[in-house]
């Protein structure tokens, strides 16, 4: 029975002499994979040696400063708002007066978390950002963690020090 | 009494130092193969373990000891036990016979033998244990209690069975150019650089071939063919128990190289002896021998493992078909063409040199004939429908 016109018949020729020994084939096999012996090994070595994954890799989140030291983010929410795993949790104050090398805008997070469980680093976060204040790295991955307690993500991992300023590649 | 007891000493400690290497070999065989593989593959392989990885089979080995050792209730616990410890038993016992080297001068006189024990039935020896070998494969498959395990058992039995023939065939020429079954006669009549391999390329083709379904090993290993049989005869084993028969197999491996550098490649042989006796002594001289044996057996295992991460495995009629009517006749022509290699330059008073020739010769008159016969009984085409 023929159910589609698709079937195409082939005639195959009964092995030829050369096939039927296999010595021929089959030398020719050890020689390939004789070649392959001698070729360097493509693997990664992967804790020891880390391959680069782009400048578009989303990884570790980071939350900017300006040129001048102070923390780009104003709380405004749009980040947690645009989150698809509701992961990000903020609490916003009000900048006192002579906190301005502190914060940029006038109001800031006095708490910023990031439930890394949840985190399913699409980047929403990023591209929701009106102050250009929170990245996904592209050189850092989020480490692996032991236990619940270290989960959740404050300020003391994500703002960016000072010391290790982030700069993805194609920035000035 | 004094010679007995030294002879018997020196004896003593040859055979643990044989035993030693055999199992160093089979152990570090498990390492190799799997740093081979990954070469093979453009991988690294295992290198975690200690320095690249060299203390890999230790930690095999105290991973196999620690792991639950597991005897099925429906089983014959008793042939259960037997299966492996028979795999491994053999396995050691083949190279008793193999002449590692030449002999040692221990002083006053005492000449002692690099070899377990100089029968004039050596390769017989050979055969008959490794054809015992196959037992440890069947009981432990039959005392599994399982389909499976059974189905690879009965594998391993007709393979072996059906290979046995070709590879005495092939050895039966051997046995004619040396006119002896004592391995170290065999391996003398080999010396400088008469090796059999250029008399009998043929037949060491045929036993190589031969020796690979003999030691279940790619492209035969259909006992053991997960795809089809889960794990074949262990798959009931774990522990130790499954360690053995792996192991066996590798200790079969390193054997049968020894048997192949034995029987094709001159034994203990190597360029240059004369040199090296007379600068060093023939002790040092037949130590180097010693280690060019091993050197050789080793290489061996090499193309082992380099077939098997080369070839896929054969369908389980193909490899019947291959072993009765390809390898038989074609040992069977074989030896009737070493009757000429012997008789044709006997006849006529010519050198080795037209020996070698008559040997080469045959190659093509082989070819010839196979292409006679494949040209009268093949050449039907086959119509396949191929869905796109």
């Amino acid at each position: 029975m023929k159910l589609s016109n698709r079937t195409k018949v082939l005639e195959q020729e009964e092995l030829t002499l050369a096939e039927r020994i296999y010595l021929p084939a089959i030398a020719g096999g050890m020689m390939t994979t004789l070649k392959h012996f001698f070729q360097k090994p493509v693997t990664i070595r992967y804790p020891e040696q880390k391959r680069y994954l782009g400048p578009v890799f989303r990884g570790h989140h980071i939350l900017k400063r300006d040129q001048n030291g102070a923390e780009r983010c104003t709380a405004c929410g749009l980040c947690a708002v645009a989150c698809p795993a509701e992961a990000i949790s903020m609490v916003a104050e009000e900048r006192k007066k002579g906190e301005e090398t502190l914060y940029r805008e006038e109001k800031y997070a006095k708490v910023y978390e990031i439930n890394m469980l949840r985190c399913i680093f699409c980047g929403l976060c990023e591209e929701a950002c009106p102050k250009e204040a929170i990245f996904l790295r592209h050189d850092k991955m989020v480490p692996v963690f032991n236990d619940r307690n270290e989960v959740i993500f404050g300020k003391d991992k994500l703002v960016e020090k000072m010391d290790d300023r982030y700069l993805r590649d194609g920035w000035k | 009494m004094e010679l007995t007891s030294t002879v018997f000493t020196a004896k003593a400690i040859y055979v643990g130092v044989i035993f030693a290497i055999t199992l160093g070999v089979a152990a570090y065989s498990t390492y190799f193969e799997r740093i081979f593989a990954a070469f093979f593959q453009d991988r690294v392989g295992p290198d975690r373990a200690g320095p690249f990885g060299i203390l890999q089979p230790l930690a095999d080995a105290v991973k196999m000891f620690m792991k639950e050792d597991f005897i099925p209730a429906n089983s014959s616990k008793w042939l259960f036990i037997l299966g492996p410890c028979l795999s491994m038993f053999t396995a050691l016992m083949t190279s008793a016979v193999i002449p590692f080297g030449d002999t040692i001068d221990l002083g006053n006189g005492v000449k002692f033998d690099l070899q377990g024990i100089d029968v004039n039935i050596g390769i017989l020896w050979v055969f008959g244990i490794v054809s015992l070998g196959v037992y440890g494969i069947l009981v432990g498959g039959w005392a599994s209690n399982n389909k499976y395990s059974l189905l690879g058992a009965i594998r391993a039995a007709s393979q072996n069975i059906s290979y046995e023939l070709a590879m005495g065939l092939s050895i039966i020429s051997i046995l004619m150019m040396t006119g002896s079954l004592s391995t170290k006669a065999i391996v003398e009549a080999q010396q400088n650089g008469h090796w059999n391999i250029l008399y009998q390329p043929v037949g060491f083709i045929l036993f190589i071939i031969c020796a690979f379904a003999e030691c279940n090993r790619t492209p035969f290993d259909l006992p053991e063919c997960e795809t089809e049989l889960i794990g074949g005869y262990h798959t009931e084993y774990s522990s130790m128990k499954l360690g053995f028969y792996l192991f066996a197999e590798y200790i079969n491996m390193f054997v049968s190289g020894a048997v192949m550098a034995t029987l094709y490649f001159g034994g203990y042989d190597y360029p240059f002896y004369e040199t090296v006796v007379n600068s060093f002594g023939e002790n040092v001289a037949n130590l180097i021998g010693f280690g060019a044996l091993i050197g050789k057996a080793l290489f061996f295992v090499f193309v082992f493992m380099w077939v098997r991460w080369t070839l896929p495995r054969f369908r389980y009629d193909q490899l019947m078909n291959l072993g009765w009517t390809g390898l038989i006749p074609i040992a069977m022509f074989n030896v009737v063409w070493t009757g000429l290699i012997i008789l044709l330059p006997a006849e006529f008073n010519l050198s080795s040199w037209a020996s070698i020739g008559v040997a080469i010769a045959g190659i093509p008159v082989l070819i010839v004939g196979l292409f006679i016969y494949h040209s009268i009984a093949g050449g039907k085409k086959k119509k396949t429908a191929l869905a796109r």
